[in-house]
């Protein structure tokens, strides 16, 4: 801002008009804003609209709920549904066993180990879940030995149906480690784990009791935050589930999408208001930005 | 990926080789599920056909015209919609922070972001076909009420532009979800120190605003960037397969050898790994240097 200058009365009466200018400006900022924000509204509701307008019109002439009357009573639905549900309770309670010992303890114990572990936490973008079960499905599909010795450990975890849902609650906890991680350090940087600590070792805790009754309860609302976001990934998930041939509901979907009109747009938008709870809920809890993660 | 992370109170302790006992099950757990599918692929990528090292898989990367094909129209799409979906999110976020508009409708958009931001894979798709598609809702809104055929006239949901069209839904709210706490951090004394200074409105933004937010708005757009670019399940759902963007060739390589060479198929994921990486070097650099001024 090289053309002002404050040191002489002439500058006054120069600095008032600009400010006239800037309250005009702003009326006229305003009015884009609301444009786009309109914009906005009709890119993000006019497919939504869409979609349940479709769902609503299975029978001809008549609007109802026939498709999502369909959609429901195909057992199916629900067996993948099921599934689905439980590989997420199943990917939140493992990455909570996993991430919050590890967060508490590089907070208190390990500071060194925190530019490492970040690291780790940001590599599930680096490998997009397509080349995680390129990879996964290469290494899990043959038997697990020790290197060099020809001594098989394990059979391939491929070949089984509870090896095949291990390996994709495993690819699932990959997928999920960089909210979860995130959202359960942030928890435990507004609380002081340390004097926390003391207190529950001086009265004769034991790191269990420490974890679960005292470092747990803290950090519900970031660990709550942390679950929802993994399950509103992991419900819908595809990728993951159709290459290691799991019958998620992701897959599900997409089958009855190959040959049925109705079902599929009912059950998108019950899929849509299942993501809208969780993500509400998330705001609810944390009052915070709101987050986004996603296999898309 | 859009908060910042803040150093925290380094308390000096006395840590010894047994501390890092703590932490093995998750460097465990990191490598048998990240690092050694990586590494598997990495040495996939330099192996022939025999078995013996080789550079020829990279080689035939950029000399298979179906591959280079593949690569182009993935960074297409996703420099496309990163470019659209940042101005366009980063509009969005400018007007419900500081464009004046009333509070409700921030709190309501920025769920509608997070929510829209996770929207993705199959569902999203069968949206933006009963949307779209040729019998879609807005088309037919469109023919026969403002006699606009979109079909006829060159448009097409299975296509670069459909799929883009589609992208851009999670690829705006996303923007919107990192601009915010960008645009929040513009502090209100500059803006009443340009004022008082006898700046004009478009100076305060093209000189102060602008220039302070310019790192946050590139990095984020790589951030968009990647985010096209590692999409698989979305532009399955709706080709199923036909347009040939790199996850989706990456997916028949899994399915089947249709590269009849493994090794090319892991160089090829590897490429696509070595892009993401760069972007993310990119955005954490842009990072660091938007932190300078925001907060």
């Amino acid at each position: 801002m090289n053309n002002v200058s404050l040191d002489s009365n002439v500058a006054q009466e120069q600095i008032e008009q600009p400010k006239k200018r800037w309250s005009l400006v702003r009326i006229g900022a305003r009015f884009w804003s609301w444009l786009w924000f309109i914009l906005g509204a009709i890119y993000f509701l006019v497919p939504l609209y869409a979609t349940l307008r479709h769902s609503l019109r299975m029978e001809r002439d008549v609007i109802g709920f026939k498709a999502y009357q369909r959609a429901f009573e195909d057992p199916s639905f629900w067996e993948t549904f099921l599934l689905s549900n439980m590989l997420a309770v199943a990917t939140i309670i493992a990455s909570i066993i996993l991430i919050v010992p590890t967060a508490y303890w590089i907070r208190l114990r390990l500071p060194e180990a925190r530019r490492i572990t970040e690291f780790i936490t940001l590599m599930p973008f680096v490998i997009p879940a397509i080349i995680l079960v390129f990879g996964l499905i290469r290494i899990y599909s043959a038997p697990i030995g020790i290197p060099f010795t020809g001594i098989d450990l394990l059979q391939p975890l491929t070949t089984t149906k509870l090896g095949t849902y291990a390996l994709i609650t495993a690819g699932y906890m990959v997928l999920a480690m960089p909210y979860m991680y995130r959202s359960v350090d942030t928890g435990m940087r507004t609380v002081d784990i340390r004097t926390l600590t003391e207190a529950a070792q001086s009265l004769g805790a034991s790191w269990f009791t420490i974890i679960t009754k005292v470092i747990l309860p803290n950090i519900r609302s970031a660990l709550l935050s942390g679950a929802l976001l993994t399950f509103a990934i992991v419900v819908g998930e595809v990728t993951l589930a159709s290459f290691l041939g799991v019958n998620a509901f992701g897959p599900y979907l997409f089958l009855i999408g190959q040959h049925k009109a109705y079902e599929p747009a009912a059950l998108s938008f019950v899929t849509f208001l299942l993501t809208w709870v969780a993500m509400g809920l998330i705001q609810l809890f944390t009052g915070g930005q709101g987050q986004a993660a996603g296999a898309h | 990926m859009a908060q910042t992370s803040v150093p925290m109170p380094v308390v000096k302790t006395p840590s010894n080789l047994k501390n890092w006992f703590g932490v093995t099950p998750f460097f465990l757990f990191a490598i048998l599920f990240l690092a050694l599918p990586s590494v598997y692929l990495v040495r996939g990528s330099f192996l022939n056909q025999e078995g013996q090292f080789t550079l020829q898989n990279y080689i035939d990367l950029f000399s298979t015209p179906a591959i280079v094909n593949a690569y182009k129209l993935s960074i297409q799409i996703s420099a496309v919609t990163a470019i659209g979906g940042g101005i366009f999110g980063f509009l969005l976020a400018y007007a419900i922070t500081v464009g004046g508009l009333p509070r409700s409708l921030r709190s309501a958009l920025i769920t509608f972001s997070g929510v829209a931001s996770n929207f993705a894979g199959v569902p999203l798709a069968f949206a933006f076909i009963a949307t779209l598609g040729r019998r879609g809702f807005l088309t037919l809104l469109l023919k026969d009420q403002f006699n606009i055929d979109l079909y006829r006239a060159g448009f097409d949901l299975y296509s670069f532009a459909g799929l883009s069209a589609i992208y851009m839904f999670f690829q705006f709210p996303l923007m919107v979800l990192i601009m915010v706490p960008a645009l929040d951090g513009l502090k209100r004394e500059w803006r009443e120190a340009a004022e008082n200074l006898g700046a004009t409105y478009l100076q305060y933004w093209t000189r102060i605003a602008l220039p302070v937010l310019l790192p946050s708005i590139l990095g984020a757009m790589i951030l968009l960037f990647g985010n096209a670019f590692g999409a698989y399940a979305t532009a399955y759902a709706l080709t199923g397969g036909r347009l040939p963007i790199v996850t989706i060739q990456i997916g028949a390589q899994i399915r089947g050898d249709v590269l009849h060479n493994p090794g090319l198929g892991y160089a090829m994921a590897m490429g696509m790994v070595i892009i993401m990486a760069i972007s993310l070097a990119g955005y954490s650099w842009l990072q660091k240097v938007s932190e300078r001024w925001l907060r």
